[in-house]
């Protein structure tokens, strides 16, 4: 296999029952790209996912993660890789520099850098005030906004990011792309789910998903012209009408 | 009307849903009254109990002979001295120890009297108490016997009736005290956890935005657990009345009235715990170490509320259970009717409007 | 190792951080004790007796101040038929009531024997048993009074025929006061410790699911061993601290015996809070909800309770009952505890119940590691 690839993915399949959840899908993802993962709910997106993490057993298939195969080297992976679910992540009674400490003292960050990265973080986002602030009492997207960080304190190789912007607003939104696009420049492979068609603009590459299945793969552009349409609406909504 | 009646059934098919909630709420009263039927009993036999003889003669024996026939005793061990009980209390392995005095027969003819020591683990002062009261009774028959049975004038004989319960069954006691216990608890700690579930998750103010009153909402809620309530005590009376054959000599209309009575004010106070909690381990804690214990010690299910100490027995005035209790007992076992009962049931309503009322407070501020 | 610390220091954050949470944890578990321990009891006093006395004579009226002055009874009817005296009953006015007929005095000298009823409110059966006995006495006693005393005013020369008599002495050991609340604080403290730790525990986990943050958990590096390991600790010192806060409390208020050594009870306690902690996260990984976990740490504990020889004898039960009770951790340490406390029971003595909780520990900590892994 190859060493451009953060992600390698071949015949990878999730059956629960007769059900199949994620039926033979294969792609490849560059390192420092931004991948999108699009579908509509049910689809199949987040037992893909959660395949990837390492956090449930393909029924079938293989895949590789940083390099590491994902049936024998789940404890490699998890240490390459950063998440962040749709549900918010961080404890809602521990204030953010608890958090930080936290998780990045999980990944086996020093008590320096974590220190280090802690003030890099208040202060990049201006939270000097807010610092011992108990999460519960902070805004959504600013939960969401440090919910990110938190997953990338370790500098993964890749973060995988599931539906994280569920329920904010377009401004914050906007926001949490920047933080993204900052991700993807510094190296980190960004990998997430999304049913926000503006946001698959984003991404340099997507896949859509449809019944388990990877219907569509490539750019936003490439993706357009293929299915002759203006947006990405346009193409997911062709899609799930299945032409 | 329609939409309320909707959202009875989202709240059921919640329930319906959950099987594991579902089968402790309908496993637990078969089990505990089974458990308290068969296998709890306060009535002490086959106690374990070491003898020290140190005569071995054949009044010791017929004695020793006596206690262990009785069905009270059993023998764990014959001791050869002294020393040996200390530790033989220590394990923990005996109940009492029977001394019997050297040359134990010879004293009896010769003097006319003889001692036997008894030393009790009164570690438990009430196994103690009740195995020294068959150790004398089964010494003194045995007395009375040698002596021929000698009569005596002047005899005040006692007749003895049992009244509400003739054969002292336990049962009488405690298939009206589980009911009371697991209606409590079921529904108080049902509602004040489903409550702040959804004040947790914050689906509480999506229902709370919809055109249906606050109070609407809380009703729909509890409505449910009303029923489910209702389910587990007709069980456990079920099972009461034809396996255990305890009797409902009152009104059955009574007994169900007030049944739904004490459903009501456990499910209120339900709502106010979740009133006053936000999060649901709260909420949690609070109704199972605040409530479990003090509704199964407190409402005179397992010690009776007359041995205790006055100022505890006026603090019972607080716990609903124990009016509940007394109710429910007075309408199976002693065939009371609502005049009888009045006071009682005041009360009960009392606590409901009180829980109600401070919970609706409560609400109003919050939200 | 760090990992450990690392979540150790989290969980504990988050507990002390929730002020409600720490009363319920430290205080409510005292409260109860003290006020619990007083309600234990099965020692009867002020047993409320009432007396219908058609025969109003002397002896009648002297065997009715025996009951007065007896320390169980209090007088609280006086009757003038047995309808008002069944209903002093049915109201609850009264445990118990005595009917002296007309004549009562008169067939007792002249018949050499009379009649009185005893009347008993018998729905708890145990008490009323009590009851029986204590009456029988106090009718026994004066019976035996008036014997002596009539026979001494019609013959002078009556001389009792010589009796064999077996008299009997008995000694309250561990308990020579027979105070109820000797042997019921250790035993309600044991079990105010075990719940407590058992519901911090059993919800914990399901906690962390619900919320969703033990997704973000599984995906990190963090091994299960380290994950268990780390939130068993911090509840672990939680329910040790709390038997020593609850001891010094039984010590101050009830002077309860610790003839034991302390140091033996803790070592017993420690293997013991490892295995209740495991019951709670083994139900915290069953269940989905805290609320199905609630139930089901509930149901565990009635269960517990009922079958720990807490409030009743396990000699009591049948057999088959008493084979249950062996998988009952409370049994062991409520036994184990009485017996360190007021026994004076060393190591050597429970040693056979720390190794049955340490073959238990284990068995239901796998179980809890191995639950823990398929729930991911």
């Amino acid at each position: 296999m190859n060493n451009e690839f953060s992600i390698e993915v071949e015949h990878l399949s999730k059956h629960f029952g007769s059900f199949r959840a994620v039926d033979d899908i294969s792609f490849n993802v560059k390192k420092g790209e931004i991948f999108g993962f699009l579908g509509a709910n049910g689809a199949g997106k987040s037992t893909a996912m959660k395949m990837l993490c390492g956090l449930s057993k393909p029924s079938a298939g293989k895949a590789k993660i940083a390099g590491f195969d994902i049936y024998k080297d789940t404890e490699k992976i998890k240490k390459s890789i950063g998440y962040m679910s749709q549900k918010f992540s961080l404890y809602d009674d521990l204030n953010l520099k608890e958090n930080i400490q936290f998780y990045a003292g999980i990944y086996g960050l020093n008590n320096n850098l974590i220190t280090h990265k802690t003030n890099e973080l208040i202060s990049k986002f201006g939270l000097e005030n807010s610092a011992k602030k108990l999460l519960r009492e902070m805004p959504l997207g600013w939960k969401q906004k440090l919910a990110f960080s938190v997953a990338v304190i370790h500098s993964p190789e890749i973060v995988f990011l599931d539906e994280p912007t569920g329920g904010v607003d377009p401004i914050t939104r906007r926001q949490f792309w920047e933080l993204i696009y900052e991700a993807a420049d510094s190296g980190v492979t960004v990998f997430v789910t999304t049913h926000y068609m503006d946001e698959a603009e984003y991404c340099q590459r997507i896949s859509m998903m449809n019944a388990g299945k990877i219907v569509a793969l490539g750019s936003p552009n490439e993706l357009k012209n293929s299915y002759s349409a203006d947006n990405m609406d346009e193409v997911f909504q062709k899609i799930a009408r299945g032409n | 009307m329609n939409r309320f009646l909707e959202f009875v059934k989202k709240e059921f098919y919640h329930i319906w849903r959950d099987k594991k909630t579902l089968l402790v709420l309908f496993g637990m009263p078969p089990i505990l009254i089974l458990l308290f039927g068969f296998a709890i009993s306060n009535e002490i036999k086959n106690a374990p109990i070491a003898i020290l003889d140190n005569s071995k003669d054949e009044v010791t024996q017929k004695i020793s002979e006596k206690l262990l026939s009785s069905g009270y005793f059993i023998l764990y061990e014959n001791l050869d001295s002294y020393n040996q009980i200390e530790d033989i209390f220590r394990l923990g392995k005996v109940k009492q120890v029977i001394i019997f005095e050297t040359n134990f027969a010879y004293k009896l003819n010769s003097e006319m009297h003889a001692n036997i020591q008894i030393i009790s683990d009164a570690s438990d002062p009430n196994t103690a108490n009740t195995l020294l009261n068959y150790t004398s009774k089964i010494v003194m028959d045995y007395n009375l016997e040698i002596n021929n049975n000698a009569k005596m004038p002047f005899v005040i004989n006692t007749e003895l009736k049992m009244r509400y319960n003739e054969n002292t069954k336990s049962a009488y006691m405690f298939v009206p005290g589980l009911i009371t216990i697991i209606l409590m608890l079921v529904a108080a700690m049902m509602t004040s956890i489903s409550i702040t579930r959804e004040k947790e998750l914050g689906t509480m103010e999506i229902l709370l935005a919809s055109p249906m009153k606050p109070i609407q909402i809380i009703i729909a809620k509890v409505c449910p657990y009303l029923l489910l309530g209702l389910v587990d005590a007709i069980i456990i009376l079920l099972l009461g009345v034809f396996v255990f054959n305890v009797p409902i000599k009152g009104s059955l209309v009574l007994l169900f009235a007030v049944g739904m009575l004490f459903i009501t004010t456990s499910l209120s106070l339900g709502i106010l715990i979740s009133s006053v909690t936000s999060s649901q381990q709260i909420a949690l804690m609070i109704s199972l170490m605040g409530l479990m214990l003090p509704t199964m010690l407190l409402s005179g299910f397992i010690f009776p509320i007359a041995n205790m100490p006055l100022a505890l027995q006026l603090f019972t005035h607080l716990i609903p259970a124990k009016w509940f209790n007394i109710i429910i007992k007075d309408i199976m076992l002693k065939g009371s009717g609502f005049f009888d009962l009045w006071k009682e049931i005041l009360i009960l309503i009392g606590f409901t409007t009180f829980f109600i009322l401070v919970s609706l407070k409560k609400f109003k501020i919050r939200l | 190792m760090r990992n450990i610390k690392i979540i150790i220091k989290k969980e504990f954050k988050q507990i002390f951080r929730t002020r409600t949470m720490l009363g319920i944890i430290f205080v409510m578990p005292i409260i109860q004790l003290l006020i619990l321990a007083q309600a234990a009891t099965y020692e009867m006093k002020d047993i409320r007796i009432c007396v219908i006395d058609m025969d109003k004579s002397s002896t009648s009226r002297e065997l009715i101040n025996k009951f007065s002055a007896s320390n169980y009874f209090k007088l609280s009817v006086y009757a003038n038929s047995e309808k008002e005296a069944e209903s002093a009953l049915g109201h609850d006015k009264a445990d118990v009531y005595i009917n002296i007929e007309n004549g009562f005095e008169r067939n007792l000298i002249r018949e050499n024997k009379s009649n009185i009823m005893l009347v008993v409110n018998a729905i708890d059966g145990a008490r009323a048993a009590v009851i029986i006995n204590y009456a029988s006495s106090v009718i026994f006693d004066y019976n035996s009074e008036f014997r002596d005393k009539y026979l001494s005013i019609i013959s002078k020369e009556y001389i009792n025929p010589e009796l064999k008599t077996i008299s009997i002495v008995n000694q309250n050991w561990f308990n020579p006061e027979l105070d109820y609340k000797t042997f019921m604080v250790p035993g309600l403290l044991v079990l105010l410790v075990s719940i407590a730790g058992l519901f911090l525990s059993g919800m914990n986990i399901v906690k962390e699911k619900e919320i969703g943050t033990i997704e973000q958990l599984n995906v990190t590096p963090i091994k299960k061993h380290e994950l268990i390991i780390g939130k068993l600790i911090p509840f672990w010192i939680i329910g040790l601290f709390e038997l020593g806060f609850g001891l010094l409390v039984a010590k101050l208020f009830y002077q309860t015996p610790i003839i034991g050594s302390l140091l033996d009870l803790y070592i017993f306690a420690s293997v013991f809070m490892v295995l209740v902690l495991g019951i709670g996260f083994f139900i915290s990984n069953i269940a989905a909800t805290q609320q199905q976990s609630m139930f089901l740490t509930w149901f565990f504990t009635v269960i517990f309770i009922l079958l720990s020889g807490l409030f009743t004898a396990i000699e009591n039960m049948p057999g088959w009952a008493q084979t249950i009770t062996m998988f009952n951790p409370l049994k062991y340490f409520i036994d184990a505890v009485r017996m360190i406390l007021l026994k004076g029971a060393g190591l050597k003595e429970i040693i056979g119940y720390i190794y049955i909780l340490i073959i238990y520990a284990i068995i239901i900590n796998s179980l809890a590691a191995i639950m823990y892994k398929k729930t991911v």
